[in-house]
């Protein structure tokens, strides 16, 4: 099997792996990196997102021997130590989740659409996160989190009866 | 009082409170064990905890030390209070809304809970599944006592060390206060409140709603932080020392038999340790025939499965086919079935009067999948008995009722309760999927088999091919309305699905379908056909379909008697009562006026809408819940619809998490329009000719309307959300479709009429 330099979350390690093996299995059954997420293995999901080079990529199409020389974010690589991200921190002030498990691929992709643009309106938001699916439907709190951790308001999310509607 | 002070008076009382009790055979000292059936069930204390709460005594002076209030509460001397959540979290919120309970009773301060996941032990915590929207319901008083109870032994505690009568104090904010201000916090108390006699749970009070600060707040889940950083949680995470991986291959026809398979080329494939074949018991819900690989990683057995060539004897599988089924339904229109559900008043009658308009109409409904996002899996660890001991297995899952692996378990592998330990993993997403255990006795098999610990994964395409569907059906429908415009009578013949004589899960339409009970002539009927498909629950099992039928028909009929919807609604419903009163489960004609009225209100109803512009309502009800939704939707020429607002009102009784209530809401309304507009799972042959993502649609965000959601936070029983805003959802958008346009739809998903959601 060969060798290959990986550098995920500012750490290189030589690992050996099968040529084609995507970096989702790399990540989850060699490297013990268990917060990115396998949901289909046709990049149709998004819940295999991380960042390569800053872009959002579904990992579970992407083989590892693509990745040699990039930098490779898994959500356990987004918080600056003990700092989480401001989506991270969003996510959970606007309690996003529902089960849970799409949402590190969420998060990665809004990470991506952040970073590309620091004040998403709505319909830029819809167009980056369009790719991930929540089976449990929280899409409208994905999007007020979103704007939170960009800094904007989120009034338009407190409903008619006055409850914060995150 | 000073810190010297405080610790002389707590050293005194501690030294009295041993003084009066001496060792481990304290006659009172009772434990209060976590269940209650119908009221709580108090157990004998078994001496491990109580010799460890002594030795917290000790170990209090030096470290923080927790020590055990009762079976779900525990107090750290640092000021931590440990709660535990005894059932399986999928989404639903319970891992969060439970504790929440405990939390309040208890007087805790939120920021100090700390929820753990219990183990699997429904002696000491009860029953632990989680389904049909029941447990915020079924636990709610046991929740209380475990709060109540704690808070007792904090108060009896405080009155000891601060010298007051009982009566004078309460707890809040994780303190115990006496009515001049003076306050012990719960740290400081926590070892004496461990050894104060646990109260009878009969005298225990519980707050009034008025006073609650934690129960109808916004918490948010207690998972949130290892959610949101990839910490292990799932099933699907479970990582274990010299684990393997594993895929599983079943026949694509179900029930079909492995015969042979192309396992020398298998096995030497990268990555891959062994292959074989399996021998099941010809049961979907423990064990079908297939061919297992088991490697290195879930890549190589992924990939190895791609290769596989597998003989199957299908002579018994299924031969289902989803085109023949519905033609076979279609036959069935107009007529009656052979079993009887219910023949009240003269609907021959009725229909017959000439002074009448009567309407019928044929309704469908295709299969659809759960398609959880995080695919079936399982973790064994199978450990041979040294000669003369018994194997063990010990599992990590995902599942809605763990303890339902016992029995299967029992059947394929003779291991008995106690040869097994089960692990709740959290759930990614369920829908009434995770509540059998094929999955888990397919991984104990591999284990067993290669002698190590295995994860097994499923593909995406496994998940699908080998679900427990939502049931197709069909139904043929008549009303009639008398001159005044009223509903005089209504039939129903419900053609749904059966296995071996039985009706598959979800395939019913009982005697108390709303509007039978409010109307004065019914009749429904039943044919069954029968299949081989597996069914199961899908989120608000049957309610999901026969709210789509009744809420578009009725509708409809409100329309050929010139009716509107809300009015006509209102009139069927009728005076206020309750069908079965105290019985949360039965209608109460009140409470679903009171939706029905805040959701037209709330959403405009009756204002005046341009061309193509449309308001459409429905009202269900099912699992304890009233529910009104009213969609506002707009129509082009090309059938692009958009849906502007979904106002939604519910009457669940008091809020425990109003984060997760609205959550659970909205989620419900996506998934109800993910399933009204886009999905069909057909089998041709047995087979199921969806696989992934990529053929099988999911409402995406741009997709995802806006929703107002109003709850009606009655005094009644509060009970759970995971299920019943959906029901209403499907004909609240047909029926403003009809508003919008003059289509009326009666088969789902819409994509079929050629709607587009934009």
């Amino acid at each position: 099997m060969p060798t290959y330099r990986l550098n995920v979350n500012d750490a290189t390690q030589d690992v050996e792996l099968t040529e084609d093996m995507p970096l989702l299995w790399a990540l989850r059954d060699v490297l013990g990196l268990i917060g990115t997420k396998f949901g289909c293995g046709i990049a149709a999901c998004g819940a295999c997102t991380v960042l390569i080079d800053g872009v959002a990529l579904r990992s579970c199409v992407v083989p590892v021997s693509a990745v040699v020389g990039k930098a490779v974010r898994t959500i356990e690589g987004l918080a600056d130590n003990d700092n989480l991200h401001p989506l991270q921190q969003a996510w959970i002030e606007q309690d996003v989740a529902q089960c849970g498990y799409c949402q590190a691929g969420q998060i990665m992709s809004a990470a991506a659409l952040l970073e590309a643009n620091p004040t998403p309106s709505d319909t830029d938001i819809d167009a980056a996160m369009a790719g991930n699916y929540c089976r449990c439907g929280t899409y409208s709190r994905i999007r007020s989190a979103i704007h939170r951790a960009a800094g904007q308001s989120t009034a338009q999310y407190v409903n008619a009866a006055g409850e914060r509607d995150a | 009082m000073n810190d010297e002070g405080l610790l002389l008076s707590v050293r005194r009382a501690l030294r009295d409170q041993l003084g009066n009790q001496p060792g481990i055979n304290r006659r009172h000292f009772i434990k209060l064990a976590g269940f209650s059936g119908a009221g709580l069930v108090l157990a004998a204390a078994s001496p491990a905890p109580l010799l460890a709460a002594q030795g917290a005594d000790v170990a209090a002076a030096n470290a923080a030390t927790n020590v055990e209030l009762n079976a779900f509460v525990e107090i750290s001397t640092d000021g931590t209070i440990t709660i535990y959540s005894a059932n399986a979290e999928m989404g639903q919120g319970i891992k969060t809304a439970l504790p929440m309970i405990i939390a309040e009773e208890l007087g805790a301060r939120w920021e100090d809970v700390r929820v753990v996941q219990s183990p699997i032990n429904e002696d000491r915590y009860g029953r632990q599944f989680a389904g049909g929207s029941t447990t915020v319901n079924r636990t709610f008083d046991q929740m209380r006592q475990m709060g109540a109870s704690a808070r007792e032994m904090f108060i009896s505690a405080g009155s000891l060390v601060m010298e007051v009568p009982r009566t004078e104090l309460k707890t809040e904010d994780s303190r115990v206060v006496h009515d001049s201000g003076r306050y012990m916090t719960f740290a400081q108390l926590a070892t004496l409140a461990a050894k104060q006699e646990v109260p009878d749970p009969e005298a225990l009070n519980f707050k009034d709603r008025e006073d609650y600060r934690i129960i109808g707040s916004f918490k948010s889940g207690v998972d949130n932080l290892a959610i949101t950083t990839g910490l292990a949680l799932f099933g699907i995470d479970a990582q274990v020392p010299d684990m393997l991986f594993a895929a599983y291959q079943k026949c694509p026809a179900i029930g079909g038999k492995v015969v042979s398979a192309n396992l020398d080329v298998i096995r030497k494939l990268p990555g891959v340790v062994d292959a074989f074949l399996v021998e099941g018991n010809g049961d979907p819900k423990a064990l079908l025939d297939g061919v297992a690989i088991v490697g290195n990683t879930t890549h190589a057995v992924f990939s190895a499965k791609r290769q596989l060539e597998v003989v199957w004897d299908e002579s018994a599988a299924s031969k289902d086919s989803w085109t023949a089924l519905s033609a076979e339904g279609r036959t069935l229109h107009g007529k009656r079935g052979p079993h009887l559900v219910i023949d009240k008043g003269d609907v021959a009658d009725e229909f017959s009067n000439p002074d009448n308009t009567v309407l019928d109409a044929y309704y469908e409904y295709p299969f659809v999948a759960h398609l959880c996002m995080e695919p079936m899996n399982a973790t064994a660890d199978y450990r041979r008995g040294e000669p003369g001991q018994k194997d063990t297995v010990e599992l990590w899952v995902p599942h809605q009722g763990p303890v339902r692996a016992y029995e299967p378990l029992r059947e394929l592998f003779q291991l008995e309760s106690d040869q097994v330990t089960l692990h709740q993993m959290r759930l990614g997403g369920s829908f009434g999927r995770r509540v059998y255990t094929e999955y888990i006795c397919e991984v104990t098999e591999i284990s067993r088999r290669v002698g190590k610990p295995v994860k097994l994964t499923w593909t995406r395409e496994d998940d699908i091919h080998h679900d427990f569907f939502r049931v197709g059906g069909f139904q043929s429908v008549k009303a009639a309305v008398n001159p005044q415009g009223q509903l005089v009578a209504f039939e129903d013949h419900f053609i749904g699905m059966e296995q071996d004589g039985n009706p598959v899960m979800g395939s019913r339409f009982r005697d108390n379908e709303f509007p039978i009970e409010n109307v004065a002539s019914a009749y429904v009927s039943q044919t069954m056909l029968g299949i081989k498909t597996p069914c199961g629950p899908w989120r608000a099992p049957g309610s999901n379909t026969n709210a789509f039928v009744t809420q578009s028909f009725l509708a409809e009929v409100a329309h050929a008697a010139r009716r509107d919807y809300v009015e006509f609604l209102l009139e069927i419903l009728g005076e206020r009562r309750w069908f079965e009163e105290g019985n949360i489960r039965s209608l109460n004609t009140g409470r679903a006026a009171d939706v029905i009225r805040k959701a037209a209100r709330e959403s405009g109803w009756g204002r005046e809408l341009p061309a193509g512009r449309g308001l459409g309502l429905a009202f269900y009800f099912c699992h304890a819940a009233h529910v009104a939704e009213v969609a506002e939707v707009s129509v082009d020429a090309d059938r692009n619809l958009t849906i502007h607002k979904i106002t939604a009102a519910v009457d669940v009784g008091p809020i425990i998490n109003m984060s997760g209530a609205l959550s659970q809401v909205k989620g419900s309304i996506v998934d109800g329009l993910s399933t009204a507009m886009l999905q069909k799972i057909t089998m041709e042959d047995g087979r199921i000719e969806q696989s992934n993502f990529n053929n099988y649609p999911v409402l995406r965000i741009p997709q995802t309307p806006q929703v107002d959601v109003h709850f009606i936070q009655s005094d009644y029983e509060p009970t759970g959300l995971g299920e019943p805003a959906l029901p209403p959802l499907a004909p609240a958008v047909g029926n403003a479709i009809f508003a919008a346009n003059g289509e009326r739809l009666r088969k789902m998903p819409f994509s079929e009429a050629g709607y587009t959601l934009v």
